[in-house]
């Protein structure tokens, strides 16, 4: 773990002033991908506005205090974007040093979850809860801590110059390093997060170049094993029912069939320049349940209607375009890993989040990335943000 | 270490990410075409959806209009109620969901807890009566007769009854203006059914039913429904997934209904009640020589019509009822009580839903028939005391006879051998047994004419035709019966009937010489209403045409604007016209100075020289039953007609009831002398009432009538005697068999 003479160094001046410093063409400020970090500012603050109209008249939530959920959602932003800051100084060098130590701690909380300290909340046993009303979930850090895992094992022998490809013992590590928090968390039981930590196995061991039989087996297999859990009688009707339900409501008219009908109503009814911000008669009304978090596309569709909407979907379609340019121009297959893992997870989320809010797709207990309500989520998604500004600079910066 | 790539990737990882990003791109491709689809192409459905969600409607009953006498006097109204209601959405706000403010609300009103708290819970499969059937939005009304200081412990304790209101709301009143009760002519109303809700559902505005209206379904009430109901309010309310109301998405006040002017007068109405009645109990203590007891009366009806229009300036069915039994929801007791054999089923309008047959009072029609046919006016036609006709012996009434006589005198006199010899002779000319294929029937034809066996159209529902027994009628009538005829017939038995179903088995569609002479008497198989017999007398004190009877004069705004005229409308002209008209003016004129009802109007006072009068008396022979009095009369102005089911003669029964209501309407009292400050209503009353601004009539100060006038008996209510009310004669087809017998 010697060799990474491949980037590029830049010496600084101790002669120029601190701001043209900042401002000069080898600064690091201007490798970072600027149009993805407004990207997701923006969708973050598009965030604490449909958060703050899903919120402000549930007044069992908000203990009267309206905007309670936006200044919530604000700190989380402001501390997302700090751990993203951190993440950033901290290098991609540095960072692969520190990862067994990340990947312990996550796996750490995640076993807290399921000792006594955690607590349930919607029949998810995924969280802990500290005094204040904070509270963690610490499957969102275990999404992180796959990719961060599986990019060092997967990348070491090929980063090393030792192989052109990852060895079969470093995707089976690395796979083995996967399996075990989305064991521990198909344990609480969060099947959502599991499915999103999946896919993101998925993606990752495909971008790492690996023979193409992991790739079509780990498939073949998620298929075959789906096939199993539903032939053989695993799942109770009720629990087909359920899933089946974001295509025929009916299914489950009182849970989450109810829950995808009305968002669809708030949605379908937005039109095309929707109802305004705080004047939609389904947010207002508070029919869709867990509008601030799973739902939180419905507020958008319905007060900001479909220009609204298309906005959120294009500034993610930005993250996403521009993380693809990341992954596609890092220096090393740790960074082309750790890029396109962040990808795979990030469009997989959103699409399975605005999916089963128009009802193509299954109900999950997931957020959508920077918008829905919740720490961990926001903490996890912008230190991604951070990995792939480090991934784009490939230096640490001066601090 | 020289194979590292320069950047960390190779072909394969390339191509892969390029694939990566690729299906990227159509992940969110494939979202903003749901979106599309969702928002833009199925948008309207969307909207609609979540319109249904969050708006609930909460309806504000519109005051129904009122039905005013040609003057303006109230005779349905509204009365102003405190109707305590309780709002279940401001209940479950509550922490425990209301019960401390229900209890407290017992307690003010003073009935027991429980009687409240059931009277706001919803209705459902498993929920027993009493329960809330309307919508959970709806304020439910806990009791509409609150007194006024229950209404303000309540008012002026805001705090201890959250949600609970005391207003005063209209209710519908049936104010018995001068004493009159009209009951049969302004029928009832009653809420709508859950069925009327659901057909009218996908409607809107004033075809749509709400759960809390009311809808009229007898008389007036029902006729001109759509006039007087008015637009329900309706206050759409925003509400959230747990039905909290969080605001308001606009209201629609309601709209008072119009008012309906009628050409009934009160105060006639009332003396024609009053007399109604009276004569029913004068019946009563008549002692009827052929069933060997007195007369049962019980049931009859009468009319007052404008001559010259064919309003019905009052009209009166007997037995009656309470119509504000039907306010607020009738109780099933009540209900019974009023379809009941007992009580001789009071809503049925008798004026226009009673039939029989007339009796003596349809030679008129006869007379013309005669005429028509081609018999002289001024001839002389033989009245012995009886005819054999068919080999059965036709008799007059106590066996009278006056020789050879004019029409006219057989008018005045009744003699049935007249008309039963013009109408054997007729008979006899149309082929007798063997009618020839273009008989002319004179004597149905202008039965026809004159109106009978058709309805008159009377803006009342539930009109009964009636039925004049041609050919047609019979043979459908044989078609129908044939069986049972023939059934009793095999039998063989030797009763009077079992010889009539021997007789019409063989050959009942026939129209027989005794079927014929019968009608020509007004006996047998007619029917008629009394409302058809005022027409009749209308169209002969007018001039020959018959209008179409009407109640309804017009339609006022609330007010006082006019929005619609209810003209009167010409059906048609009857045959009797110029000569014979005035001859038949001068026969019943005859009837009543020197013919069967000389002693109850010459006889008894009446200044036929100052106000003339015409009248024709009938009395119809029921099978099983006493004879039904017919009085048919008419001034220049009014046609009055009385009867009497199982009430005597017609002169007898009814004459001094009629003359009374003469009197009453010219002012004339028991010696003969008339009083014009006196009379009720000298002439018809043309126009319409005059309105104040705020849309109340101003009700002349004419002179009322009181109960206690010289030439009136006090009229006691009447009191049916359970034990003598029989079975509804007035509606039942008679039949009179073949011993036909006119008497008057």
């Amino acid at each position: 773990m010697t060799s990474y003479g491949s980037y590029r160094t830049v010496r600084l001046s101790p002669r120029r002033s601190s701001l043209s410093r900042a401002l000069a063409k080898d600064s690091p400020l201007r490798r970072l991908d600027w149009i993805m970090i407004l990207a997701a500012l923006a969708l973050s603050l598009m965030g604490s506005l449909l958060v703050w109209s899903a919120t402000r008249g549930r007044d069992s939530l908000t203990h009267g205090d309206p905007q309670y959920f936006l200044y919530r959602h604000l700190t989380n932003l402001v501390i997302g974007v700090g751990l993203c800051v951190a993440v950033i100084a901290l290098g991609t060098r540095r960072l692969r040093t520190a990862v067994p130590f990340v990947y312990l701690a996550v796996v750490l909380m995640l076993f807290a979850v399921l000792s006594p300290l955690g607590s349930t909340i919607n029949g998810a046993h995924s969280w802990i809860q500290f005094g204040g009303g904070f509270s963690i979930q610490p499957a969102e850090f275990a999404k992180l801590a796959i990719v961060l895992g599986m990019a060092v094992l997967l990348s070491a022998r090929v980063d090393a110059g030792e192989r052109e490809y990852p060895p079969t013992r470093s995707v089976l590590q690395a796979l083995a390093v996967a399996a075990f928090p989305m064991g521990v968390v198909m344990l609480m039981p969060d099947l959502g997060s599991v499915m999103v930590m999946a896919v993101t196995t998925l993606g990752v061991l495909t971008a790492s170049g690996a023979a193409n039989r992991w790739t079509f087996g780990l498939l073949a297999g998620g298929v075959a094993g789906a096939l199993a859990v539903w032939k053989l009688g695993v799942l109770d009707q009720y629990q087909i029912d359920r899933f089946a339900a974001f295509a025929n409501p009916a299914l489950d008219p009182s849970g989450v069939g109810y829950n995808t009908a009305q968002a669809r109503i708030a949605i379908g009814s937005g039109g095309l320049t929707g109802m305004g911000l705080f004047h939609g008669t389904q947010t207002t009304g508070q029919f869709v349940p867990e509008q601030q978090t799973d739902f939180v596309f419905s507020v958008a569709g319905e007060e900001l209607g479909f220009i609204g909407a298309l906005v959120m979907i294009g500034l993610l379609g930005v993250i996403l375009w521009r993380a693809c340019r990341i992954a596609r121009q890092a220096t090393d297959l740790f960074g082309t890993i750790l890029a396109a893992g962040a990808v795979t997870w990030f469009a997989f989320q959103a699409f399975e989040n605005i999916g089963m809010n128009l009802g193509i797709m299954p109900v999950a207990g997931i957020p959508l990335p920077f918008v829905s309500y919740g720490g961990s989520s926001m903490f996890a998604v912008w230190i991604a943000i951070g990995l792939l500004q480090s991934v784009r600079s490939q230096r640490p910066i001066a601090i | 270490m020289t194979n590292i790539p320069e950047t960390g990737r190779t072909r394969r990882v390339t191509i892969r990410l390029v694939v990566l990003q690729i299906l990227v791109l159509s992940l969110l491709a494939t979202l903003g075409g749901r979106l599309w689809y969702l928002q833009i192409r199925n948008g309207k459905e969307f909207t609609a959806k979540a319109q249904g969600n969050h708006i609930r409607e909460v309806v504000e009953p519109a005051v129904r209009g009122e039905i005013l006498d040609a003057s303006g006097r109230i005779l349905a109204g509204n009365e102003t109620k405190l109707v305590v209601s309780v709002s279940r959405t401001a209940l479950m706000q509550q922490k425990d969901h209301g019960k401390a403010v229900l209890t407290r609300l017992a307690d003010v009103l003073g009935v027991p807890a429980d009687e409240v708290k059931n009277k706001v819970r919803l209705c459902d499969a498993k929920t027993p009566q009493p329960c809330w059937n309307g919508s959970p939005y709806q304020p439910i009304p806990v009791t509409q007769q609150a007194t006024t200081q229950q209404a303000m412990q309540i008012m002026e304790r805001r705090e201890d009854f959250p949600g609970v209101t005391a207003q005063p709301t209209a209710l519908r009143r049936y104010t018995g203006a001068e004493g009159a009760s009209a009951a049969q002519i302004l029928g009832y109303l009653s809420p709508v059914t859950d069925e009327e809700v659901t057909k009218t559902a996908d409607k809107s505005g004033r075809e749509r039913r709400l759960p809390s209206d009311q809808i009229g379904r007898a008389g007036l009430e029902s006729v001109y429904d759509d006039d007087l109901r008015g637009t329900t309010g309706v206050d759409r309310l925003e509400v959230d997934n747990l039905g909290r109301v969080i605001g308001s998405a606009g209201t629609t006040p309601a709209q008072s209904g119009n008012n309906l002017v009628t050409s009934i007068d009160a105060r006639v109405q009332k003396v024609v009640e009053d007399q109604l009645n009276q004569a029913m109990v004068e019946a009563r203590k008549v002692y009827d020589k052929e069933t060997s007891k007195n007369y049962v009366a019980d049931s009859g009806a009468a009319v007052v019509m404008d001559v010259h229009t064919g309003r019905i300036v009052a009209m009166a069915s007997a037995p009656t009822y309470d119509p504000n039994l039907w306010v607020g929801g009738i109780t099933a007791k009540d209900y019974e009580a009023l379809n009941s054999k007992d009580s001789n089923y009071p809503l049925i309008n008798r004026a226009i839903q009673g039939q029989s047959a007339p009796g003596s009072t349809f030679k008129v029609i006869s007379t013309t028939a005669a005429v028509q046919a081609g018999y002289d006016l001024n001839g002389h036609y033989p009245c012995p005391k009886s005819l054999t006709i068919g080999g059965r012996e036709f008799k007059n009434f106590e066996s009278e006879q006056f020789g050879d006589i004019s029409l006219e005198k057989a008018l005045e006199v009744s003699c049935d051998t007249v008309f039963y010899g013009l109408a054997y002779d007729q008979w006899m000319k149309d082929g007798g047994l063997k009618p020839k294929k273009d008989a002319p029937d004179w004597f149905f034809k202008t039965a026809h004419e004159f109106g009978l066996g058709a309805k008159t159209g009377v803006d009342l529902p539930g009109e009964v035709a009636g039925r004049v027994p041609d050919r047609q009628w019979k043979q459908s009538y044989y078609d129908a019966m044939k069986q049972s005829w023939c059934d009793q017939a095999a039998k063989g038995g030797h009763e009077y009937t079992d010889e009539i179903a021997r007789e019409n088995c063989a050959d009942g569609n026939q129209m027989r010489a005794g079927d014929m002479v019968n009608f020509a008497i007004g006996q047998g198989d007619t029917l008629v209403t009394p409302l058809q017999m005022a027409r009749i007398y209308s169209a002969l004190a007018n001039g020959g045409t018959l209008y179409r009877p009407t109640v309804g004069k017009a339609i006022v705004s609330p007010d006082g604007t006019l929005v619609r005229d209810i003209a009167p409308h010409e059906d048609g002209k009857i045959p009797a016209q110029g000569q014979l008209l005035e001859y038949i003016d001068q026969a019943t004129a005859g009837v009543v100075t020197a013919g069967t009802a000389a002693w109850k109007f010459t006889g008894a006072g009446w200044p036929q020289g100052k106000i003339e009068l015409h009248a024709k008396t009938g009395t119809a022979e029921v099978v099983g039953k006493q004879t039904t009095s017919w009085l048919t009369t008419y001034s220049k102005d009014y046609a009055v007609v009385m009867t009497i089911s199982q009430g005597g003669t017609g002169s007898g029964g009814s004459g001094d009831s009629v003359r009374r209501i003469y009197q009453a309407l010219y002012g004339v009292d028991d010696k003969g002398n008339i009083d014009n400050a006196k009379a009720l209503l000298p002439r018809p009353q043309a126009e319409l009432p005059k309105f104040n601004p705020d849309g109340t009539a101003i009700v002349p100060t004419a002179y009322t009538y009181e109960g206690d006038r010289t030439f009136l008996d006090p009229a006691r209510p009447a009191q049916a005697d359970p034990a003598t009310a029989v079975a509804l004669a007035a509606l039942e087809p008679t039949r009179a068999g073949s011993n036909g017998r006119g008497r008057s």
